[in-house]
């Protein structure tokens, strides 16, 4: 593990931006026109900002996106030891997807998968 | 097989000989640094100038064919172009998360662009969690693009945004569950022991079934995941204008572009690593000349024809088939690939426990 290098990856990052950025500022144009500032939409002035409550059609599949992923997480230690387990490991991960397939019928029965 | 070790190996003895310790550990992380950047870049320039080639042949037209010979040099005329145009503040935005978007998209893409194994012994993060390091670093991404989308007060950016989150998160699911069936069959998360493995057979010859359906599953969720091919409606110009980016114009639209088509090469090489073989050769058990003459290939031109030829195949998909609809998506995604990924995973453990080959 070479965490030194994961901070060099990191401020690679930043300074690939950055740079971009900064090339892009020293060589590009500046021209001020108030119309240039405006919210792009269709050429007329825009009506309400959009910071409002808007409503998020997807939260469930977000909810059943966290508990998925959290299966994942648990499934991945198990995935690296499996064929040391054996058959144990197989039917304990069995008995947990089992209880995790559960909830996706549940959800897939009570309409949550359905696009409203 | 060539080992890329020994020249980094020869640079550190070389840069010891001549410097104190720190400082040459100081040389050797900007050496790093300033390689991953040009290699990011180049691949970047790459992909574009690639898209627009082979969308032209796809469409038959010819693509670009003016600026140099076959139109190479359309790579730095789109690079100076991005270059100067004007970036554009506007004025009812979120300024902080404005700017930072791009910081957080492209963090994310480098960080799992340094989890790629290009050779033996080039591999800049190769942790002993590789996978899953990967699939956190992938995540980030989707942060970027929600502060992208929200910060820019804008409709389009704002709807965008959130079809795009809704997307990458639910098909990030079905991408760890086809690599995760790849980590049962080998009992390691690191990237460069998943290669090593595949010295006798790349995953997809000798995974049996379970690994053909996870390399397709893995294919249409790596597709999903970048926001390409049939699944690009975060960005349906039709609808949308630019999705997402709406508000960003230059460098800073340059940037989530850049990140974009640099994903792209990221699931790709991901593909190649996990289910292709990586930098490893082909190699057929009991053929000895057969696999002698391969090895004599480098393994870096190994890693990036199999790479490119997935890249390449996304690009098929994306300009044959049409834009799928938001609850087609969605309806894909948990309806079919997530039980067929979980049952496959299953029936890899299966084979794996019994040790079954079929």
């Amino acid at each position: 593990m070479n965490f030194t290098l994961l901070v060099v990856m990191v401020l690679t990052a930043i300074v690939l931006v950055a740079a971009a950025l900064t090339i892009a500022r020293l060589v590009s144009p500046r021209s001020f026109n108030p119309q240039k500032a405006e919210a792009y939409e269709c050429g007329i002035p825009t009506r309400g900002g959009s910071w409002m409550q808007f409503k998020v059609g997807y939260y469930l599949f977000a909810i059943l996106f966290l508990m998925f992923d959290v299966e994942t997480v648990f499934l991945f230690p198990w995935a690296a030891v499996v064929q040391d387990l054996g058959v144990a490991g197989l039917v304990n991960v069995a008995f947990f997807l089992f209880i995790l397939i559960l909830g996706l019928a549940y959800a897939w029965r009570k309409g949550a998968l359905e696009w409203k | 097989m060539f080992d890329f070790s020994v020249v980094t190996n020869w640079v550190h003895g070389w840069l010891m000989s001549l410097m104190p310790e720190g400082l040459a550990i100081l040389v050797e992380c900007i050496l790093i640094g300033l390689g991953v950047l040009v290699l990011y870049a180049v691949i970047a320039m790459m992909m574009i100038f690639m898209e627009r080639k082979v969308c032209g042949a796809f469409q038959c037209r010819l693509g670009p064919n003016r600026v140099g010979p076959w139109g190479v040099f359309q790579l730095f005329a789109d690079v100076i172009k991005m270059l100067i145009k004007e970036v554009i503040a506007i004025r009812h935005s979120d300024r902080f998360l404005y700017n930072l978007a791009p910081y957080v998209v492209i963090l994310g893409s480098v960080l799992a662009f340094a989890c790629i194994p290009f050779n033996k012994g080039v591999e800049v993060l190769d942790f002993n969690v590789g996978v899953f390091f990967f699939m956190a670093a992938s995540s980030i991404g989707i942060v970027g693009i929600l502060l992208a989308g929200w910060s820019s007060n804008n409709k389009y950016s704002l709807i965008g945004a959130m079809r795009s989150g809704a997307q990458m998160i639910s098909y990030e699911l079905s991408v760890g569950l086809s690599i995760l069936t790849i980590v049962v069959l080998t009992d390691t998360m690191q990237f460069s022991e998943i290669v090593e493995r595949q010295a006798d057979g790349w995953f997809i010859f000798k995974g049996h079934i379970p690994a053909l359906i996870a390399f397709i599953i893995y294919l249409i969720a790596g597709n999903a995941e970048v926001n390409r091919g049939p699944f690009d409606l975060p960005e349906a110009e039709s609808e949308l204008t630019a999705g997402y980016h709406t508000e960003y114009s230059g460098m800073h639209f340059g940037l989530f572009y850049v990140a974009e088509f640099v994903n792209l090469f990221i699931v790709s090489s991901i593909a190649a690593t996990v289910f292709l073989g990586g930098w490893m050769p082909l190699h057929v058990p009991g053929w000895d000349g057969f696999n002698q003459v391969m090895d004599y290939i480098p393994g870096f031109i190994w890693f990036f024809a199999k790479a490119f030829f997935v890249v390449w195949l996304l690009m098929w998909i994306k300009w044959t088939f049409p834009r799928l609809r938001i609850d087609q998506i969605l309806h894909l995604e948990w309806k079919i690939l997530v039980p067929i990924g979980l049952a496959n995973l299953l029936l890899m453990t299966v084979c794996v426990v019994f040790g079954w080959h079929f």
